[in-house]
């Protein structure tokens, strides 16, 4: 993995914080779901700066496939589609105002890369199946990835489509599990133990890998070196911090969702200029 | 809990939500065999004082709302009266069959609040809106489903809902800064309607946070010389046919909610008043079979026609 392709990844997810941190000021007192998206600013920036195949086209037949079934955390996607090229900076500042198009969950809208409507949790991964599913029938060799929480795993109908997936062998669907260990009003602990996620997913047949899900070289190694020999889903597990990226978010639950002050909206730039 | 009129002030300030919490807590101390679960939305549904003062009547399920239901009924089987709260889409959608077999069909008792119902969670898109929760449920036998108009009515709602026989579900609408609609007690019964203006031409049916909007819609008809009678339905299931039966004399009758036009309290009402050879007209108003794209909750409440203004103009064109 070469240093400048790093760097470009490590570019990307400081625009992608930038431009959560703006959406989630511009949105005042509406509020916004800041811990769950900085936690998976690194993933999606691995994913849409390297990973991911696709072009000036949202709806190019031959893109790989995303879903955020964890659908709260859209600030982070919606800052990667703007990185993209499929929306605009300004569109950005329209964040849960009324008739935008970028509410407070993505909405299903092809033109601008959002391929399903997510929020209600514990979906996304059966439709990551059927067009897993539908790439294979197709005989095309594109990929599926998926983000879901954590707490999201609290859900059955997510291990429905565990079972599902690894029954169909569906070796080209991926799933970032964010590992914050925090869910809406507590640690994972406290609320619905998810303890060792790891051993839950290999035993639903996952190939499964524990990773620092904010290590970007680590996160590309993973792609550069997987070796698809067995027919099975793949599961990562991301080691993640909820809030990543600002003191005052840093595994601070109170972030899950809350109103960006001016003050703290400065804190945050300031942090982000001292990082760069 | 003491209903004064600072009480009332600070329910309304609060909303129908926090409100929700409080008298949670009140009701837990009173009554022993009772125990609230939630699924990882306890500070969202004004619980948190609730988890810190009674843990041993309270249960989280995480993000399960399924399994929430069958464990409250499972409870409930064995003697222990159930509440049970989520956001209104997670609390009816997500569990439907569950709530079907086993408060429908088994009658295992508990009682559903389904928060942060109709329009007010626009920002968050329709994932979190919720306006099918009525008539879903609506097709199931065996449960009353009551819409509180205001915070006060939350707790009193809530109070029936505890001690009746049946499974209820409450929809909590509004945002904080809940309209107030009673400055002061009154009798609540599930099952028997409350008139709040009296009038004799038009008869205003409404349900919900919405109630306020209609109030007002009256006033402005009143100015007109129109006269307005407004009742708060604020139970669907039973529905009030004492009240439907008077409903036969007036001009027209119009049903206002934050919830699709099909299924909900307009529905219930024609679905009676269909049995009479010539009932009055009936003007729906609600959301129109539609999604649409999101937004705040005022906004919301006028680009679905619910704004005062908009109701009155949507009633005189139907009055000839
Ligand atoms: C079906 C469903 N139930 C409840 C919620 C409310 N909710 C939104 S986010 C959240 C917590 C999610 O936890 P996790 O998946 O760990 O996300 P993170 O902590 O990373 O933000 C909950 C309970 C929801 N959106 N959908």
């Amino acid at each position: 993995m070469d240093k400048s392709n790093i760097n470009k990844i490590q570019n990307f997810s400081k625009s992608i914080r930038r431009n959560i941190i703006d959406m989630a000021f511009s949105a005042g007192a509406s509020s916004a779901h800041l811990g769950g998206a900085l936690s998976i600013v690194e993933i999606i920036s691995t994913l849409f700066c390297h990973v991911m195949k696709y072009n000036d086209d949202p709806q190019w037949q031959d893109r790989d496939r995303f879903i955020l079934s964890k659908g709260h955390a859209c600030l982070a996607y919606y800052a990667a589609l703007c990185e993209i090229g499929y929306i605009s900076k300004d569109e950005l500042q329209t964040f849960e105002k009324d008739s935008s198009k970028l509410l407070g969950h993505p909405v299903i809208n092809r033109e601008i890369g959002i391929d399903f409507s997510n929020g209600s949790l514990g979906m996304g991964l059966s439709l990551g199946i059927g067009v897993a599913l539908s790439l294979k029938k197709r005989k095309k060799n594109n990929r599926v990835f998926v983000i879901i929480g954590d707490g999201e795993c609290n859900e059955g109908s997510v291990w429905e489509a565990a079972m599902a997936a690894s029954h169909f062998k569906l070796n080209n669907l991926f799933i970032f599990i964010d590992n914050n260990k925090f869910q809406q009003t507590g640690t994972n602990d406290q609320i619905m133990k998810t303890s060792d996620l790891r051993s839950k997913w290999e035993s639903f047949g996952w190939e499964t890998i524990d990773i620092d899900g904010h290590n970007i070289k680590e996160l590309c190694n993973y792609f550069e070196s997987m070796e698809d020999s067995e027919l099975k889903p793949k599961a990562i597990i991301a080691n993640t911090v909820k809030g990543k990226g600002f003191s005052f978010s840093e595994n601070n639950n109170d972030w899950h969702h809350s109103i960006l002050t001016k003050k703290l909206y400065d804190q945050a730039l300031e942090e982000l200029e001292v990082n760069k | 809990m003491i209903i004064d009129e600072r009480n009332i002030k600070m329910w309304s300030t609060i909303g129908a939500r926090a409100t929700f919490g409080i008298a949670a807590l009140e009701i837990a101390k009173k009554i022993d065999n009772l125990i609230v679960c939630t699924c990882d939305v306890s500070t969202s549904a004004g619980l948190d004082r609730f988890r810190k003062t009674l843990p041993d009547k309270y249960y989280d399920l995480g993000i399960a709302e399924q399994n929430l239901i069958g464990v409250a009924a499972g409870l409930a089987s064995e003697g222990y009266n159930v509440i049970t709260t989520t956001f209104a889409p997670f609390q009816t959608l997500r569990c439907c069959e569950q709530i079907k077999v086993n408060l429908g069909y088994m009658k295992q008792k508990i009682c559903m609040v389904g928060i942060g119902s109709g329009l007010a969670l626009g920002t968050l898109g329709f994932t979190h809106c919720c306006v099918e929760d009525v008539g879903v449920l609506r097709s199931i036998p065996n449960l009353n489903i009551v819409s509180p108009a205001d915070s006060l009515e939350t707790i009193k709602a809530l109070e029936a809902a505890v001690n009746s026989e049946k499974s209820t579900y409450l929809r909590l609408t509004g945002s904080s800064n809940n309209p107030i609609i009673y400055n002061k007690d009154y009798e609540f019964k599930i099952g028997k309607s409350v008139t709040l203006v009296d009038g004799n031409d038009i008869i205003i049916f409404c349900a919900g946070a919405i109630t306020k909007n209609c109030l007002t819609a009256a006033e402005i008809l009143q100015k007109k010389n129109i006269s307005v009678k407004v009742v708060n339905m604020h139970t669907i299931k039973p529905i009030d046919k004492n009240i439907l039966d008077e409903s036969q004399n007036f001009k027209l009758i119009v049903s206002v909610e934050e919830h699709n036009i099909y299924g909900g309290l307009g529905s219930a009402i024609a679905e009676y008043n269909s049995t009479f050879t010539n009932s009055p007209k009936q003007l729906f108003l609600g959301i129109k079979d539609i999604y649409g794209s999101g937004g705040t909750y005022d906004y919301l409440k006028e680009k679905h026609r619910l704004d005062p203004e908009k109701i009155v103009e949507d009633i005189l064109k139907n009055l000839d």
